[in-house]
C-alpha cells in the first residue's frame, strides 16, 4: 500500500499543479465584433522612478501584444502647470497611466497630480490593498479597498495669510461631493461582491464638516441594504487597521484620512509598492501606484534602477480591466503574482536585491 | 508512512483534480453608474424553454444582479416574430431565449433564423469544455466553435423547380465570410487561445467553400501570432471523436457549424451544460450553446428535470458581455460546484434530479 501510494505521491508531486494556471483558462468572454481594435492610452512616464517603472509597464503590454498603444507625454513636477496638450490627449483617450510627479515642498507651486485630477474631475481614488501570496508580511488576511474622495476636503488648495505670521488652510466638504465619492463606494461594493462598506471620519470634533460626509454616506447606504455599513473614527481606525485588519473590507474617506489609511493599508499588506490603484471619474480614469502616487523614489534607487516595478504592473491590469480587456488583464496579474510567489526576483523594498529589469524580464517569462 | 501519504495523497488529489473550485480575487474598478440594472429581453420559448429561463430568473434574483428581464411570448409555430419583440431588442441590445420549436417541413421558416437575421446575428459561439465532476469518454476537451450564422446552407432559398424536383441554394458570400473570419480571429486574440481552425469541404464544394477558406486566409495573415490550418469537415468529425485535444477554436460556415457544434458539445458532456451566444455588431441574444432549437421531449417537460446548466452559464456569458464580471463569477463558480459535488444532476448527466433541485444547489452555492 505504501508502495503504491509512494508512486502516485511521485506522480503528482513531478507535476504540481500551479494554483495560478486555473485562473486563466475557464472563462467565456464574448466579444462584440471590433472589440479587439487597439485603445490609445495616454502616457505620462513622471520624475524619478517614474520612467523606470513606465517602461516597465510598456515593455510587458509589448510582450503580452495587448491591443493598447501608448502616446507618451513629459511632465515633470517642476513645471507651473499641466501642458494643455497633455490634458488634451487624456480627454481624447479617456484613459492615462502616469508614473509619479514630484511635488516641490512649499514655495506656492500646486501639486501637478492634484491639478490633473482636479481639471479632468477624477474624483475617486481606490487602492486596492491586498495580501499577495508568497510576500510575508506581519500582517494576514489584509484585502482592504480604501475609496478616498480626491478633489476637495483638506486639499483643496485654498490657502492665505490672513497676518503675517498666521496662515489659514481651508477644508472645504460639499455635499455634492461627498454624495458621488459615497455613492461610488457603494456601488463598487455592490459591483465587485464586497459585504462591508466602513466611513472614516473625525466627526466629533468637525462635527460640521465630516458630519455633512457622514450624512450622505447615511443616506447611500439606504439603497444598498445587502450592505452593511458601519462608520469608525479615524484614529481608532488606523489602531484597527495595524491590530485587527481583517475587520476592513472597503473604506470611503475624505481627502486626507484617505491617503492616511490607504498608505497604512499599503503598508500591512506589504507596502506601497505593490499595491495597485486608480483614479476614476464619470468620463476619464488615471492609473498610477496605489498609494504613495506622488513619491518617486530616492536618487539612489533611480540611479541603480532598483524600483519596484509590480505596483504599476498590477495597476495597469486594472486598466486593461477597465478597457475591457479582460483575459490580457488575467495574463498579466497570473505572471506578477507567480513571480512574487517565487520569490527569486524581488527588489529592495520587498527584500530581495534585484533591478527593475530584472523583475520585468521574469514576468515577461512567465506571460503563457 | 502509508497513513501520512494517504492523508498527502487525498490532498494531492484533490488540489489536482481542481474539486476546490476556486473564486477569483481581481479588482475590477467600475465608471461611476456603471451598477445601473441593465434591462434584457427574455424569450421563454416552447416546451422546456419556460423551464430553464425560469431558472436564470430566480438565480439573478438570488444574486441580486443589476439586470432585470422583459419577458415576451414567442412560439415556434407562429408565422413571424411578434411585433414589440423587436423594437425590445434593438433598444436593449441584449437578449435571453429559451428554444423555438421549429415544424418540420411546411414551409414555416425557423423563427430562430428570422431572429438572427433580423439582427444581424452573424456570429454563433459555443464553448465547449470538460467540467470538472463531469467524467466523460473524451478528457481536455476546450473547443469553441464560431459559426456563420446568416448564410450558407440556411439561406432559406428553396423553390421547386418542377415537380419532383427542389433546389436549395447555398450562397457563401466574401463579405459574410470575412466578417465571421474576423470575428474569430478577433476572439482567439481577446481570449488568449493559439489556433483557429477552418472547417469546410473545398475538395467538393470549390468555389462556395474555397471563397470561405480564401477570406480565413486572408485574415489570419494579420494574426501572425495565432496558428491557423484548415481541415476537411468529414475529417474533422472523425478527429473530433478521436482525438479532440487538437483543436482550440474551430471557425466554419453555417450547416458544418451546427454539426461541428454539436458533435463537440457531446463529447464534452452534452448539450445540456454547454454555454453559447449569438453576436452581431449591434445586439447580442444568448440561448443555450449547441443544439438550440431543441426544446426537449414531452416527458422533460413533464417531469420538470429539464437541465438548466447550459442556460445558467450562458447568463453568465451574458453577464460578462453586459460587463458585470463579478456576478458573471460569482455565477460560474456556483454551478461548477454543483456539477463537481456530483449530488444534484438531472437526467441527461445520469443523475435524477429536477430542474428546480439544480437552481435551489446553486443559490445555495453562490457567496
Amino acid at each position: 500500500m505504501a508502495r503504491r501510494s509512494v508512486s502516485i505521491l511521485n506522480r503528482l508531486l513531478a507535476n504540481p499543479p500551479s494554483p495560478f494556471t486555473a485562473l486563466s483558462r475557464s472563462i467565456t468572454y464574448m466579444p462584440r465584433p471590433g472589440d479587439g481594435a487597439p485603445r490609445t492610452v495616454t502616457l505620462i512616464p513622471g520624475d524619478g522612478i517614474g520612467p523606470l517603472v513606465t517602461g516597465a509597464v510598456e515593455q510587458v503590454m509589448e510582450a503580452m501584444h495587448a491591443p493598447v498603444h501608448f502616446e507618451r507625454y513629459e511632465v515633470l513636477g517642476h513645471m507651473r502647470k499641466v501642458p494643455e496638450e497633455v490634458i488634451e490627449s487624456v480627454k481624447r483617450n479617456k484613459v492615462c497611466l502616469k508614473g509619479g510627479l514630484a511635488t516641490p515642498v512649499g514655495g506656492g507651486v500646486s501639486s501637478l497630480n492634484m491639478q490633473l485630477r482636479k481639471e479632468l474631475d477624477i474624483f475617486a481614488s481606490l487602492v486596492n490593498c491586498i495580501n499577495v501570496p508568497g510576500l510575508v508580511t506581519r500582517h494576514e488576511n489584509v484585502d482592504i479597498v480604501v475609496i478616498r474622495e480626491n478633489t476637495e476636503g483638506e486639499y483643496s488648495g485654498l490657502e492665505h495669510e490672513v497676518v503675517p505670521g498666521v496662515v489659514e488652510s481651508l477644508k472645504v466638504i460639499t455635499k455634492f461631493c461627498s454624495e458621488r465619492i459615497a455613492r461610488y463606494a457603494f456601488e463598487y461594493a455592490y459591483l465587485n461582491n464586497r459585504k462591508k462598506v466602513t466611513a472614516v471620519h473625525k466627526a466629533n470634533i468637525m462635527k460640521l464638516a465630516d458630519g455633512l460626509f457622514l450624512e450622505s454616506c447615511r443616506e447611500v447606504a439606504k439603497h444598498y441594504p445587502g450592505i452593511t455599513y458601519n462608520e469608525i473614527i479615524v484614529d481608532n481606525c488606523c489602531m484597527q487597521l495595524v491590530a485587527k485588519p481583517e475587520q476592513f473590507d472597503v473604506m470611503v474617506t475624505p481627502n486626507l484620512y484617505g491617503n492616511l489609511v490607504a498608505n497604512t493599508a499599503a503598508g500591512i499588506a506589504g507596502g506601497t509598492g505593490v499595491m495597485p490603484g486608480g483614479n476614476v471619474g464619470a468620463e476619464h480614469a488615471i492609473f498610477e501606484q496605489g498609494a504613495s502616487a506622488g513619491n518617486v523614489g530616492n536618487d539612489k534607487i533611480v540611479e541603480q534602477k532598483k524600483a519596484n516595478p509590480v505596483a504599476l504592473l498590477l495597476s495597469s491590469a486594472m486598466m486593461l480591466r477597465h478597457l475591457r480587456f479582460p483575459t490580457f488583464a488575467d495574463r498579466l496579474e497570473t505572471a506578477v503574482k507567480q513571480v512574487i510567489q517565487e520569490g527569486k526576483y524581488r527588489t529592495k523594498d520587498l527584500g530581495g536585491d534585484c533591478t527593475t529589469q530584472e523583475v520585468v524580464d521574469a514576468v515577461i517569462a512567465a506571460l503563457e | 508512512m502509508s497513513r501520512q501519504s494517504l492523508s498527502l495523497l487525498k490532498n494531492l488529489r484533490s488540489i489536482a483534480t481542481g474539486s476546490k473550485i476556486q473564486t477569483r480575487s481581481v479588482t475590477y474598478m467600475p465608471r461611476p453608474g456603471d451598477g445601473k440594472p441593465r434591462p434584457v429581453t427574455l424569450i421563454p420559448g416552447d416546451g422546456v424553454g419556460p423551464l430553464v429561463t425560469n431558472a436564470v430568473e430566480q438565480v439573478m434574483e438570488a444574486m441580486h444582479a443589476p439586470v432585470y428581464f422583459e419577458p415576451f411570448e414567442v412560439h415556434g409555430d407562429m408565422k413571424s416574430l411578434p411585433a414589440g419583440l423587436l423594437e425590445s431588442i434593438k433598444k436593449n441590445k441584449v437578449c435571453l431565449k429559451g428554444g423555438l420549436k421549429t415544424p418540420v417541413g411546411g414551409g414555416v421558416s425557423s423563427l430562430n433564423v428570422n431572429l438572427r437575421k433580423e439582427l444581424d446575428l452573424f456570429a454563433s459561439l459555443v464553448n465547449c469544455f470538460n467540467l470538472p465532476g463531469l467524467a466523460s469518454r473524451h478528457e481536455n476537451v476546450d473547443i469553441v466553435v464560431i459559426r456563420e450564422n446568416t448564410e450558407g446552407e440556411y439561406a432559406g432559398l428553396e423553390h421547386e423547380v418542377v415537380p419532383g424536383v427542389v433546389e436549395s441554394l447555398k450562397v457563401i458570400t466574401k463579405f459574410c465570410s470575412e466578417r465571421i473570419a474576423k470575428y474569430a480571429f478577433e476572439y482567439a486574440y481577446l481570449n488568449n487561445r493559439k489556433k483557429v481552425t477552418a472547417v469546410h469541404k473545398a475538395n467538393i464544394m470549390k468555389l462556395a467553400d474555397g471563397l470561405f477558406l480564401e477570406s480565413c486566409q486572408e485574415v489570419a495573415k494579420k494574426y501572425p501570432s495565432i496558428a491557423y490550418n484548415e481541415i476537411i469537415v468529414d475529417n474533422c468529425c472523425m478527429q473530433l471523436v478521436a482525438r479532440p485535444e487538437q483543436f482550440d477554436v474551430m471557425v466554419t460556415p453555417n450547416l458544418y457549424g451546427n454539426l461541428v457544434a454539436n458533435t463537440a458539445a457531446g463529447i464534452a458532456g452534452g448539450t445540456g451544460v454547454m454555454p453559447g451566444g449569438n453576436v452581431g455588431a449591434e445586439y447580442a441574444v444568448f440561448e443555450q450553446g449547441a443544439s438550440a432549437g431543441n426544446v426537449g421531449k414531452d416527458t422533460t417537460e413533464e417531469q420538470k428535470n429539464a437541465n438548466p446548466v447550459a442556460l445558467l452559464l450562458s447568463s453568465a456569458m451574458m453577464l460578462r458581455h453586459l460587463q458585470f464580471p463579478s456576478f458573471a463569477d460569482r455565477l460560474e463558480t456556483a454551478v461548477k460546484r454543483v456539477i463537481s459535488e456530483g449530488k444534484c444532476r438531472t437526467e441527461d448527466l445520469g443523475g435524477n434530479s429536477t430542474t428546480q433541485e439544480v437552481v435551489d444547489a446553486v443559490i445555495a452555492n453562490l457567496d
